[in-house]
């Protein structure tokens, strides 16, 4: 997996880095290259004597491999073209939403095209069936899937532009130079590529072998480059789903249950509130009542006025102590307690919302024979589908625009406004521009489920003999999109016919410590709550818990805790993370009680990573006044080290690992949804507390390790679990006791909750009484 | 059906719009002025912070008749223009640390931080830790660390 080309022959390195692309018939030259066929070329097939539970299945295949072997029948193309004005555009079949692959694809094509960055557009592609498996954005496996197809694309075009500009310059190609933008002959003569657009356009398509550049002279992958949209996001040029202008959709919102996926029956007041201000249409759907007007200010007090009879939903009555009850029994037998001395702790870790900033949103215009649907997704051929089969409507018929989205965090590998609206605007005959109100997002919207994870650990004298953990969590619903992609390569793998669920997880999942005899299993109870996977999965809550587990293993054996995770981790790569987390954080310095530092190491998506915080649990500080927020203990300090193989965008990268570990101290601290009588207490930002400005560590250090990887490993998601896991284990160091339950606060409830009918709160109308 | 006047992005403007319908809406659904975002609709996640007379307003808390004719109304749109250039400085500080990652939260964020350091700066004082943990909007993307560092950095040129 590792290793550059040092030392190996010249011809086995050119080897690796030669492929087959494409020229397809265009009038402008337009390179392809298949995705999925060229990636990973490395992948071991999996053993068939490999059953589970057996030590390290992720060390054969993991979850990203998977994707990329789900994606390997396929015969979508990904295509660059060039145009006469010297840019070139690229259609890139995933969804950003914040991670930053706009900007990391453009620079693949940058490098391997010599071209401008500013010159090189990319779009985000509508959904393309024919790429089955490789339009899904998840598992942080974009980079991983299309770093060789889109550089082939790119390497193809580079061929034809020189191959073209030979004649026009009366030239060989050896004697020609293509540099940004423009090739030069030995003579001096040059010719932008725009000028070559045409006749490096090809009348049929044909196979093209091509060579990529060699690591060792790139200039553009590699070093830190902002955002492509950075101008846009901050003139508010950025144009999201909700600010798009399509004609004669309207604001529309839907009133919802007082429960969770409550059903909705008649309406008290339909004429009423059809006859209020801006109110252009009412109407009874699936998951509530829809309301339509000229201004959502005007839905809202729409949704506000009408009275619907509910009934009941599909958690009814239910609450934290009763799933935690549900949990209880459905966890599987960790064995009988072993004769030695053993470590052993049960976690709960509760309901978290997985909201982004930008609700559940889409806009649907559904005429009598066709639909066009625009909406951040992550799984969009799924969503095409699901409408398709909704509208009754064939596949082809539905147009879905993948619009760029306002943050993710799971969320977006759903469909669920996409297909309200599509459902709204057929039964109205109108376009409408759907979106949640906060409220609805919060507490009808999907969340990380609520999971406990029981771990024994044995030891004898200086030696761990077993590690044993037990997850069992609320059902996650993977059922759309990575749900398809494990179903349909399940078959395929060493794991025979455990679930999806159960597969998913064995494959995100790996025990980076030297503990004997290792297993992981999942049991998921309850398919009454709407689930997703937040960011990273099920990673932060179960390494979390091995984590502070290792912490008090390394207490009971009288070791430093982080020299005991040194000396027991599996190999030099993570070994390399830690040492320098430790070294970058200080880590032993003297601390003041009340405050310490906590370590933790987490390994996925093909990367390592270590995290090393320092917290203030002083009262002065847990204490300190916040308005309508929690204050909490202090992250002062946080030190992410990460070593992802090789990194497209360094500047990229920081950013996704900040990002995770504001995520990780959320998850710790702060963040968690209350479950009552069928419904969750959390109504919007003032009640959910993420990490804000008065959360965040002072003091922050992101050490991105060198790697001569010819291989990029995950990001998007990679940060979260180390930051979390460290963050509860200094806290533990601080107060002298180990946490068990997740977020610590979880057990106070910070605010007055918001009534539940009407389902959405007033706008306030003070605000220019706080002008500031 | 009432009209209000008022100022946005230095133009006047008259709609056509119940009084109780709060600023957020008129600039976006009527007027097409989407930089301010929504992310709660009751003045806690600070999306569409914009500037009323130069002091950050929520105006998703606003509702449109409390606005008189000479109310200068400032969205991320307009910001830049209020130093006469193609970009505010606070806007090219935070390109400088690229800040934003989906950007959702960033139009709210950069019209806070701006009204923040003139704050500050009528107080003749420079900013503070504590005035930055008292930044109240949301960045689900976390942010947070790059928004304090653009913030130091844009109020060295404002
Ligand atoms: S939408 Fe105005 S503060 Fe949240
Ligand atoms: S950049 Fe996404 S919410 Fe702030």
């Amino acid at each position: 997996m590792t290793g550059s080309n040092d030392g190996m022959p010249p011809d086995e390195a050119v080897g690796r880095r030669r492929f087959l692309g494409y020229v397809l018939a265009a009038p402008t030259l337009v390179a392809a290259a298949e995705l999925g066929v060229t990636a990973s070329p490395d992948i071991r097939p999996p053993s068939p004597d490999i059953r589970l539970p057996s030590p390290e299945i992720t060390e054969i295949l993991d979850l990203n491999d998977m994707m990329t072997l789900a994606a390997l029948p396929t015969s979508g193309l990904v295509t660059v073209e060039v145009h006469p004005d010297g840019t070139v555009s690229f259609a890139l079949p995933r969804a950003e939403v914040g991670q930053g692959i706009t900007t990391s694809t453009a620079m693949l094509i940058a490098e391997e095209m010599s071209v401008p960055l500013d010159r090189v557009r990319v779009t985000l592609a509508d959904a393309r069936p024919e790429l089955v498996f490789n339009q899904l954005t998840g598992g942080s496996n974009t980079t991983i899937a299309t770093y060789t197809p889109i550089r082939v694309a790119a390497a193809v075009a580079r061929l034809r532009l020189l191959a073209a500009a030979a004649v026009e310059l009366g030239s060989a190609v050896t004697d020609l130079a293509l540099k940004d933008g423009v090739v030069t002959a030995r003579s001096g003569a040059s010719v932008g590529i725009g000028a070559l657009a045409g006749t490096a356009a090809s009348t049929r398509t044909r196979q093209v072998p091509v060579t990529l550049t060699p690591r060792e002279d790139f200039t553009v992958i590699g070093r830190p480059q902002n955002r492509i949209d950075a101008l846009d996001a901050v003139t508010g040029r950025k144009k999201f789903t909700m600010d798009l202008d399509v004609p004669g959709a309207k604001p529309t919102m839907i009133c919802r249950p007082p429960t969770i996926n409550g059903r909705v029956g008649p309406v008290a007041n339909l004429a009423e509130v059809r006859a209020m201000p801006g109110v252009t249409d009412v109407v009874t759907v699936s998951t509530g009542v829809a309301v339509r007007a000229e201004t959502f200010g005007q839905c809202i007090d729409a949704v506000r006025a009408l009275k619907v009879s509910w009934k009941p939903g599909t958690a009814e009555g239910k609450s934290d102590e009763t799933v935690l009850r549900e949990l209880e029994a459905a966890e599987l037998p960790i064995g009988l307690r072993p004769p030695t001395p053993v470590v052993e702790e049960r976690f709960t870790f509760h309901f978290r919302s997985n909201s982004a900033l930008e609700p559940n949103c889409a806009i649907a215009d559904v005429r009598a024979d066709r639909a066009e649907i625009w909406s951040s997704l992550k799984s969009p051929i799924v969503a095409q589908q699901a409408i398709a089969a909704t509208l009754r409507l064939p596949v082809g018929r539905v147009t879905v625009h993948v619009t760029e989205g306002g943050g993710s965090f799971g969320r977006k590998l759903f469909s669920d406004a996409a297909l309200e609206a599509a459902e709204v605007s057929q039964k109205l005959g109108k376009p409408v521009k759907l979106m949640w109100h906060r409220a609805d997002d919060s507490r009808q919207g999907r969340t990380h489920p609520m999971a406990t994870s029981r771990v024994r650990v044995s030891y004898l004298g200086d030696t761990v003999l077993s590690y044993k953990q037990r997850h069992t969590s609320v059902s996650t619903d993977l059922g759309h999109g990575l749900g398809e992609i494990i179903t349909a390569t399940a078959a395929k793998l060493p794991v025979g016919d455990i679930g999806f669920s159960e597969t998913f997880f064995q494959l995100s999942q790996t025990m980076s410590y030297d503990f004997g005899s290792s297993s992981r299993l999942l049991s998921e109870t309850d398919k009454g709550f709407n689930t997703g996977s937040m960011r990273n999965v099920y990673s932060p809550d179960v390494t979390c818990a091995r984590e502070l587990i290792v912490d008090r293993l390394a207490a009971r054996m009288g070791r430093d805790p982080y020299r005991f995770r040194r000396d027991f981790l599996r190999n030099d790569r993570s070994r390399a993370v830690l040492e320098k987390a430790a070294e970058a954080g200080g880590w032993g310095r003297p601390m003041p009680a009340g405050t310490a530092q906590g370590i933790a190491f987490h390994a996925e998506y093909k990367s390592v990573s270590a995290a090393l915080v320092e917290i203030d649990c002083r009262p002065e500080t847990v204490g300190r006044p916040i308005r309508d927020g929690v204050a909490g203990p202090r992250v002062t300090k946080a030190v992410f080290v990460v070593d992802v193989g090789l990194v497209v965008n360094p500047r990229g990268l920081e950013a996704q690992m900040m990002g995770g570990i504001m995520d990780g101290i959320a998850l710790a601290l702060t963040s968690s949804l209350h479950l009552r009588d069928g419904y969750f207490l959390e109504a919007s930002w003032d009640n959910y507390f993420y990490t804000r400005q008065w959360n965040t560590p002072p003091e922050l250090q992101i050490i991105i390790m060198p790697s001569g990887s010819e291989k990029p490993g995950g990001a998007g998601e990679l940060g979260v679990a180390a930051s979390m896991a460290a963050v509860a284990c200094a806290y533990g160091r601080a107060t002298g006791t180990m946490p068990t339950g997740f977020p610590i606060n979880h057990g106070t409830l910070s605010f007055t909750p918001k009534p539940t009918v009407p389902p959405v709160p007033p706008s306030p109308t003070d605000g220019l009484d706080h002008a500031r | 059906m009432p009209e209000y006047t008022f100022r946005v992005n230095g133009e006047q403007v008259t709609v056509d719009v119940p009084g109780d319908v709060r600023l957020l809406w008129v600039l976006r659904d009527i007027l097409g002025i989407t930089g301010p975002k929504y992310g709660c609709g009751i003045n806690v996640c600070k999306a569409c912070t914009s500037h009323v007379n130069g002091r950050a307003v929520n105006p998703c808390a606003v509702p449109v008749a409390d606005l008189r004719p000479t109310d200068e109304v400032t969205t991320i749109e307009g910001l830049a223009a209020t130093v006469g250039e193609d970009l505010h400085p606070m806007q090219r500080a935070w390109i400088d640390h690229d800040v934003a990652q989906c950007g959702y939260c960033q139009p709210g964020q950069i019209m806070a931080a701006v009204a923040l350091v003139r704050r500050v700066a009528a107080e003749g004082r420079e900013i503070t830790d504590a005035d930055l943990d008292g930044l109240r909007n949301i960045c689900r993307c976390g942010t947070y660390f790059r928004i304090r560092e653009a913030i130091r950095a844009g109020a060295k040129d404002m």
